[in-house]
């Protein structure tokens, strides 16, 4: 909503400046978005009158103009535009004047003959970007007088910005309304009287729908000029509001929509035949509206029709057949009320939205139809001329909304807001914005106007009565409550922890989109149907991602065009798969039936293991290093690794393990495959891994055990066992066979090579054994020793590197 | 006796000359050897009489003890200049870089949101969350939002191939519905029903992208029912969580009538600065208001008992005006130039 404040205060005037007016407004929910003055300060400019325009003597591009100023001597002035004309009157910037940009004017030469004072284009006064020639001003501007008091500027345009549910504030009499609701001032009303008929030129009108049109007024006018000029006040009042001029019968519908809030149409009346009807369309019915869009409505879609066609989507636009032009000479003005659900959604579905749609969709005045009619008359008589016909009005009672009492309790209305006020200032905040108040004791019943549409229960009221009373007087309370510790367990994590434990190892967060390419699905995850998008924003973020590691490869190469090759990131966020009705997912249901939609936490690693630096040589980061930065995220709970069981296309088949925590598979370890090393040019493989962030949250609480003061002993075992069998599996076989003194067994070396026969490695392990109550016997230690050898002889084929 | 104080004198100057153990050992043997000089005076004590035997005796035994004394200083003082040299030999450039790995960060969102919740935290809010595909119903119908709401138009919202009752959550209100239909579950056998306090930070979707807006965003979602709570509580709690985050008591803050359907009243809230890039102007940074009484039905809480506040946090925004950042797309670029800023 915008509106010129000149306007606003021709209604209510309040003793504010436009400052204070534009506060005053969005502290009362009509927020003021934007307000600018119409010009910016300039002063010694005047309305002139061009009495002569000779060429320059000495340049060809210039005049040298006498001009009128209203003084005793006409002024010499040299200019250039190419529109100076004798008898065009303009503005004349005088000596002495300061235009905008502080640009005095002085008396000068140019071209050798003397120049007292300027004339203005729009852009030189700052009034519009046009700089082609002068200003035109019209014919009856008052020579001598000052521009700024001519064109009335020294205006300020506000936009404001209005919720929904204040539909009775889409028009300056609404604004106004509210406006001296606030001060106290009191309100002006748009003069209003009724025209009474001088023919008897009338229109049959009939309601079809009356569920959806309960009222609806029509009046002829014949005999109107609709080439009059539109006068300046209107349309200045119109552009300052945002919208063009157009012609005068135009104007005048949309100057009393913008003064009441009341959507007006025109037709040519010539053009119509028969009754009116405001109906439901027929099968196949077309209709081409003003903004030259062919439309066919659909079913739910309210018309207005004669009898032989559709004319106007109702309450939405008119049709272009039957619009008035500047050629008509009898008018059929249609002033109805549609309620909001009957064209809610209708103009949008279409393309567009018309200024009587957002105001019907919102709610109109039910009772503003008829004051409006006779309004918009009035002023077509005074500009255009004419001969008014009776007001027909067809309506229809049963389906006007009806405005019920709302009770509400003065009590609640205090423990709510959190502030203390009586019943009777409550009545009064109400009765301001004229609600109907009766007060029956336990409660007030409190009815609104017909301009109110959000006025339905208690808490509309109480609403209503903390804006009126003011945000600002509420008080602020520091809060209280119970004081009852909340929960800290040491058996869980904060996803906090996981973050700073990440960063602590040098790897940085990213948010990456939850909306990915279709592409990534299929190739990384071998996800041929992937939750699509309805309505993507991009087709390159057409699904939802059912993996984090696609994302955080994107960073590696953005990155790496960006000179950084050292990239080190993790994201935590959520994955979406599609979830068959009736499949459980692990452990809890699902939040949303058919989806899965678990937070995983994924991270890659790329370029050197360490930060270039001196004393280290540089290393590229591998899977081992990425292994180790998982299992210290998870210790002391271990980790194991197995080759992965299902195709994981992003990996490297050779180079990729799935990880379980406690036998449940968790996620993914791996080397990037190299076809998408290649396609993205990534220069060397990054190392990935996801896991389920739930499993990486799980922790447990320390329990502390017996510390032995006997010393250990360690023995050392250099195991050769085939290539192929996995470390992990002679380290379980040594742990299956160790006796309960064996402390720890950690593999410390692994060798292939010369003095060890193809086909086979050397894996070392260093045996610590220790006792809680004694010192161990050598004997002890080299029977627990040879138990493991046979053990791992018998159960992988290893044996002791000799 | 005076050859006797001649050899102190020359033992002395023997030990002093040696600068090395080995040439210390061997000026030791000279004096103290088995053949030693001091050594000869005592063996020629055997030729004397009992009375100068004793004598003499002690006189030599006078010079002994001062060359070993000297020789114990000699040594003591070759010993502090061989540590010496090597302390001087094993000195660092302690200007070279440490070494090792580097630390990473956290998404400058991320230490908003951790500084959220922590803030929130200290009065008692439990932090929860919820789906990102969420039901129509959650999102919209049990917000107070009815089927015709603009809200709902394809305009703002994200919505699934083949399934009309599901969507991106446009807000993350949905986990208001969420929670308290889950601590309704939980206290049922309360009477009255401890109050519910929880914040919801998240991921949210709109389609929409510019500068200023990206079509996935975050939200913080704070919600307080019980049986006494006010709009006075809600200034107080956002005001004092404002103030204590841009960690400044001349913050200007301002609760502005608004309206969202499953508040009522609601406000926007702005705030100003004073001092800086943005002083005085008013940005705003939040909405809330007091949860509509039917949207307390609809997560199962009776409106006539309790009453409770709701607010929705932008920390993509608060994170902009904390740390500078004046484009939100850099926060969804993963640009480790940009990102590396926040350590």
């Amino acid at each position: 909503m915008q509106f010129s404040e000149n306007w606003l205060r021709t209604f209510v005037n309040p003793p504010l400046g436009s400052e204070a007016l534009g506060h005053l407004m969005t502290m009362a929910g009509l927020e003021v978005e934007e307000a600018h003055p119409v010009a910016p300060p300039f002063s010694g400019v005047v309305v002139a009158r061009i009495i002569e325009a000779e060429k320059h003597p000495n340049a060809d591009k210039l005049k040298l103009c006498k001009v009128d100023v209203g003084e005793n001597e006409p002024l010499q002035i040299v200019c250039g535009a190419p529109n100076a004309a004798v008898g065009m009157k303009v503005p004349c910037a005088k000596v002495g004047a300061v235009l905008p940009g502080d640009f005095a004017i002085k008396a000068a030469k140019l071209r050798g003959v003397e120049s007292f004072g300027m004339l203005c284009s729009g852009r030189e006064l700052g009034l519009s970007e046009d700089h082609g020639g002068l200003l035109a001003l019209e014919e009856d501007a008052p020579v001598g007088m000052d521009i700024r008091e001519w064109l009335a500027l020294d205006d300020t345009c506000f936009v404001i910005k209005l919720t929904p549910n204040r539909a009775d504030c889409l028009s300056l009499t609404g604004v106004a309304r509210e406006v001296a609701a606030l001060t106290g001032v009191p309100l002006t009303p748009a003069p209003l009287k009724l025209v009474p008929p001088a023919n008897d030129a009338r229109r049959d009108i009939v309601l079809d729908a009356p569920e959806k049109c309960p009222r609806y007024c029509g009046r002829v006018i014949s005999g109107v000029n609709a080439k009059a000029p539109t006068p300046n006040w209107m349309k200045d009042r119109l552009k300052r509001s945002g919208l063009r001029p157009i012609h005068a019968l135009v104007d005048i519908t949309n100057y009393v929509m913008l003064e009441l809030g009341q959507p007006l149409h025109a037709f040519d009346n010539a053009r119509l035949s028969g009754a009116i009807h405001v109906r439901l369309p027929r099968p196949g019915e077309e209709l081409r509206l003003l903004n030259e869009q062919n439309v066919k409505p659909a079913p739910d879609t309210l018309l207005i029709a004669d009898e032989a066609r559709a004319l106007a989507l109702a309450g939405i636009m008119g049709g272009e057949e039957t619009g008035v032009t500047i050629e008509t000479t009898e008018v059929f003005l249609e002033s109805a009320f549609f309620t909001p659900e009957a064209i809610t959604g209708r103009a949008r579905v279409l393309g567009f939205t018309s200024d009587a749609s957002h105001r019907y969709e919102r709610g109109v005045d039910f009772q503003l139809q008829r004051p409006a009619i006779e309004r918009a008359t009035q002023l077509i008589l005074d500009i255009c001329g004419g001969v008014p016909g009776p007001v027909e009005e067809a309506r229809s009672d049963e389906h006007l909304p009806r405005r019920e009492e709302v009770a509400l309790r003065p009590a609640r209305v205090c423990q709510v807001l959190g502030i203390h006020l009586n019943t009777e200032a409550m009545r009064s905040l109400l009765e301001r914005v004229h609600l109907t108040v009766r007060d029956l004791a336990v409660e007030l019943r409190v009815a609104p106007p017909a301009f109110r549409f959000d006025i339905e229960t208690e808490e509309d009221l109480i609403e209503e009565i903390a804006r009126l009373y003011g945000y600002d007087n509420i008080p602020s309370h520091a809060p209280q409550g119970n004081l009852g510790m909340l929960a800290s367990t040491e058996s869980a994590r904060t996803e906090w922890d996981v973050r700073h434990f990440l960063a602590g190892r040098g790897f940085q967060e990213v948010v990456n989109y939850a909306f990915v390419d279709s592409a990534w699905e299929r190739d990384f995850c071998a996800n041929a149907a992937p939750i699509r998008l309805a309505n993507p924003i991009a087709s390159q973020m057409d699904v939802m991602r059912s993996s984090l590691i696609p994302g955080l490869v994107s960073n590696l190469t953005t990155n790496r065009k960006r000179q950084q090759n050292r990239v080190r990131v993790f994201e935590l966020g959520r994955c979406f798969t599609r979830q068959e009705q009736g499949q459980a997912a692990d452990g809890a249901g699902e939040e949303v039936p058919g989806f899965h939609q678990p937070r995983r936490l994924a991270a890659l690693a790329a370029g050197f293991a360490l930060p270039e630096q001196w004393g280290e040589s540089a290393r590229a980061v591998d899977f081992f290093d990425l292994k180790g930065d998982l299992e210290a995220l998870f210790a002391p709970r271990a980790l194991t690794f197995a080759p992965p069981a299902s195709a994981a296309p992003a990996l490297h088949p050779g180079r990729a393990a799935s990880v379980f925590l406690e036998g449940r598979n968790i996620g993914v370890i791996g080397e990037l495959h190299p076809v998408w090393v290649q396609r993205f040019e990534l220069g060397v493989a990054p190392v990935v891994f996801e896991v389920d962030l739930d499993a990486a949250l799980s922790a447990l609480c320390p329990e502390s055990g017996e510390i032995s003061r006997m010393p250990t002993v360690s023995r050392d075992l250099a195991l050769l066992v085939p290539a192929s069998v996995p470390a992990e599996r002679v380290l379980n076989a040594l742990r299956e066979a160790a006796p309960a003194v064996v402390r720890e067994i950690v593999l410390f070396d692994l060798y292939q090579g010369k003095g060890v026969e193809s086909g086979c490695k050397s894996l070392a392990f260093r045996v610590s054994m220790q006792d809680t109550q004694r010192t161990l016997e050598d004997a002890e230690v080299d029977e627990a020793i040879s138990g493991l050898l046979q053990h791992v002889e018998r159960t992988v084929g290893g044996r002791l590197r000799v | 006796m005076d050859n006797l104080d001649q050899l102190v004198t020359d033992a002395r100057a023997a030990f002093a000359e040696a600068t090395a153990a080995a040439a210390l050992e061997q000026a030791k043997a000279r004096f103290l050897g088995k053949n030693g000089l001091v050594t000869e005076q005592l063996k020629a004590l055997g030729g004397l009489a009992p009375e100068q035997k004793r004598e003499r005796g002690a006189e030599v035994n006078r010079v002994k003890a001062a060359i070993e004394s000297a020789l114990a200083e000699r040594r003591e003082a070759l010993r502090d200049a061989e540590l010496s040299a090597q302390l001087e030999a094993e000195a660092l450039d302690v200007t070279l870089p440490g070494r090792g790995a580097a630390p990473g960060g956290l998404h400058p969102v991320s230490r908003t949101l951790e500084r959220i919740e922590r803030l929130f935290q200290s009065i008692g809010f439990v932090s929860v969350d919820g789906p990102e595909i969420e039901t129509d119903w959650h999102n919209f119908t049990a917000l107070n939002i009815p089927a015709d709401h603009p809200a709902r138009s394809m305009h703002d919202t994200f919505f699934l191939e083949g399934r009309q009752d599901v969507l991106l959550r446009t807000h993350t209100s949905p986990v208001q519905i969420r929670a308290m239909l889950a601590h309704v579950e939980q206290t049922r056998d309360c009477d009255p029903m401890p109050d519910l306090r929880v914040i919801a930070p998240g991921r949210v979707y709109r389609v929409d992208s510019d500068a200023t807006h990206s079509p996935m965003f975050h939200q913080v979602e704070g919600l307080w029912i019980g049986e006494r709570v006010s709009f006075a509580d809600l200034k107080g709690v956002v005001a004092d969580f404002l103030r204590k985050f841009f960690e400044t008591d001349s913050l200007q803050l301002r609760f502005r009538p608004s309206f969202f359907p499953f508040t009522e009243p609601s406000a926007e809230i702005d705030v100003a600065f004073t001092g800086g890039a943005l002083d005085g102007r008013w940005l705003e940074v939040a909405g809330c208001g007091m949860v509509h009484p039917n949207v307390l039905r609809f997560g199962g809480v009776d409106p006539e008992r309790y009453t409770g506040f709701a607010f929705g946090f932008g920390p993509d925004r608060l994170t902009m005006l904390r740390y500078g950042v004046d484009d939100l797309r850099l926060f969804f670029e993963g640009d480790l130039r940009f990102l590396s800023q926040f350590r």
